[in-house]
């Protein structure tokens, strides 16, 4: 299909056969356009390397009692399902989770060598790592790397001196404070259930039963999410997991089968 | 300018299919003996299998050349670990190095798709299921290679473990007893045989008990 370009063509002579005394004046306004005729293909790879459809559902958010976090267990490799019983929620140290989404042994070896560097902060500093630290790291480390093809979306919950604390943090080296985040493939109907149900003012139970809902919603509609919704509080004795549950068992749990009225039954045919 | 796609690549596929299932006091660790190229077979006789530590076995396909250097990687660093400990390393233990390895190398990956096979330090089963770059999970069961997608869904059918994320925890363990497990593996690759080019030959099959190591081969179609 041959795309009309004309809009894009400058209105101004090219370089040299214009006025060469001030070439810039006599210029118009224009897009620099890629030396090539195909425009779908330029630099396809790079722009597949920065969508990362971080195949996943995870979610955490601040409330009354502490920080409530939530992820799915599915891990996809393309179209096939490599795993649904990955763990997402990661346990830095006794107060302190990170969640999983992205590349999984990214997550998995940064959050490792993250809880290495809260421990020597302890040993060094004889008080634990505040939660606004321990992202720090991970997101210095990550911002070291950016550019690399490292795939992490995670955030880092935790109780420290100051209270409940949690931070997004990815691997672009973006790093917000915040008190609701959902990420991956999943988050949009996560944060669907989550906003319209969020109260600050919740017990630990509808908070936990509301971030039970949101990655059962997620994993229903997104077909990279699913496996065992996992559910932890962090509070101010840590963090303590509250339940784990089969999100195919949740379906029918949430949307029991009525037993319809039968209407024609189909009668046993005498063998022929 | 579109893109120059090198016409060298450092890698290539042998092909083949591991497996592994975790009892209650016995781990079965399968592969086949089949090495290709492309479309031609380099030999029927290759063993996939590597005794990593007197209760850790690591079975490997991809890139053969990876998990050769790999298995020496792991040797070396389990030398070391016997010098200094002056004991073996457990298999959570080398489950954990090997991760490490292979994200040591995050940039330029080892090509080999890896399941670790062993005793905890109970002496149940133990299977870690890995991806190139180092991700790995406890499982009860997994298989990797060029076959394994005709082989998982066969597993999830016969064992399926309830989920170790589940809360009130479950055991992930099959209850199979070791002579049954070593035939559901033996059925599993006459199955995937049939239906995967790069699988066939021969079958490697591993077991690890309380009593050692134990070690015994299958045919396989040829063709």
């Amino acid at each position: 299909m041959k795309l009309d370009t004309s809009g894009l063509e400058s209105t101004s002579p090219f370089f040299g056969s214009g006025d060469e005394l001030c070439p810039e004046l006599s210029a118009a306004p224009s897009f620099s356009l890629p030396l090539s005729t195909d425009f779908d293909e330029f630099q396809k790879d790079t722009k597949a390397t920065l969508k990362h459809a971080k195949g996943t559902t995870t979610l955490a958010f601040i409330f009354k009692e502490g920080v409530m976090v939530a992820a799915d267990s599915r891990a996809s490799m393309g179209g096939y399902i490599s795993s649904q019983s990955v763990k997402k929620i990661i346990e830095i140290n006794p107060y302190m989770l990170g969640t999983m989404a992205g590349g999984a042994a990214d997550c998995q070896f940064w959050h490792r060598n993250l809880g290495i560097k809260c421990r020597l902060h302890e040993l060094a500093n004889k008080r634990r790592i505040s939660v606004t630290g321990a992202s720090k790291l991970l997101a210095n480390i990550l911002y070291s790397y950016r550019g690399m093809g490292l795939s992490v979306g995670t955030m880092i919950a935790g109780w420290d001196e100051t209270g409940p604390g949690l931070y997004y943090v990815d691997s672009e080296g973006g790093r917000l404070k915040g008190t609701r985040f959902s990420v991956g493939s999943g988050s949009p109907y996560a944060y669907g259930v989550l906003d319209s149900g969020y109260k600050f003012d919740m017990s630990i139970e509808e908070a936990a039963e509301l971030a039970r809902r949101a990655i059962y919603h997620a994993t229903f509609r997104d077909a990279a999410s699913g496996g065992v919704a996992s559910v932890y509080y962090v509070g101010p004795n840590g963090w303590k997991k509250l339940s784990g549950d089969d999100v195919g068992e949740l379906h029918y749990h949430y949307y029991p089968v009525t037993p319809s009225t039968v209407e024609q039954e189909m009668a046993e045919v005498a063998g022929a | 300018m579109t893109k120059q796609h090198p016409a060298w690549s450092p890698y290539d596929n042998n092909g083949g299919t591991c497996v592994a299932i975790a009892g209650a006091d016995y781990c079965v660790i399968a592969a086949d003996t089949r090495m290709s190229t492309g479309y031609s077979i380099l030999t029927r006789d290759y063993s996939k299998i590597c005794k990593l530590a007197d209760k850790c076995v690591m079975a490997s396909s991809g890139f053969q050349a990876d998990v050769k250097a790999l298995q020496k990687l792991l040797a070396a660093r389990h030398l070391i670990y016997q010098h200094q400990h002056n004991k073996q390393m457990s298999c959570p233990g080398m489950a954990q190095l090997l991760s490490n390895t292979l994200y040591y190398k995050r940039f330029f990956p080892y090509y080999s798709f890896n399941v670790l096979g062993g005793l905890d330090n109970e002496g149940k089963g133990c299977v870690y299921t890995y991806d190139a770059v180092g991700s790995y999970e406890r499982v009860g069961y997994s298989s990797q290679g060029s076959g394994s997608t005709l082989i998982m869904p066969f597993l999830d059918n016969q064992l399926k473990s309830p989920s170790p994320l589940l809360l009130p925890a479950q055991d992930a363990v099959t209850p199979l007893s070791e002579a049954e497990a070593v035939d559901l593996v033996k059925t599993c690759f006459a199955s995937a045989t049939e239906r995967d080019i790069y699988t066939g030959d021969k079958l490697e099959i591993v077991v690890l008990n309380k009593g050692g190591i134990h070690r015994e081969y299958m045919e396989l179609r040829k063709d």
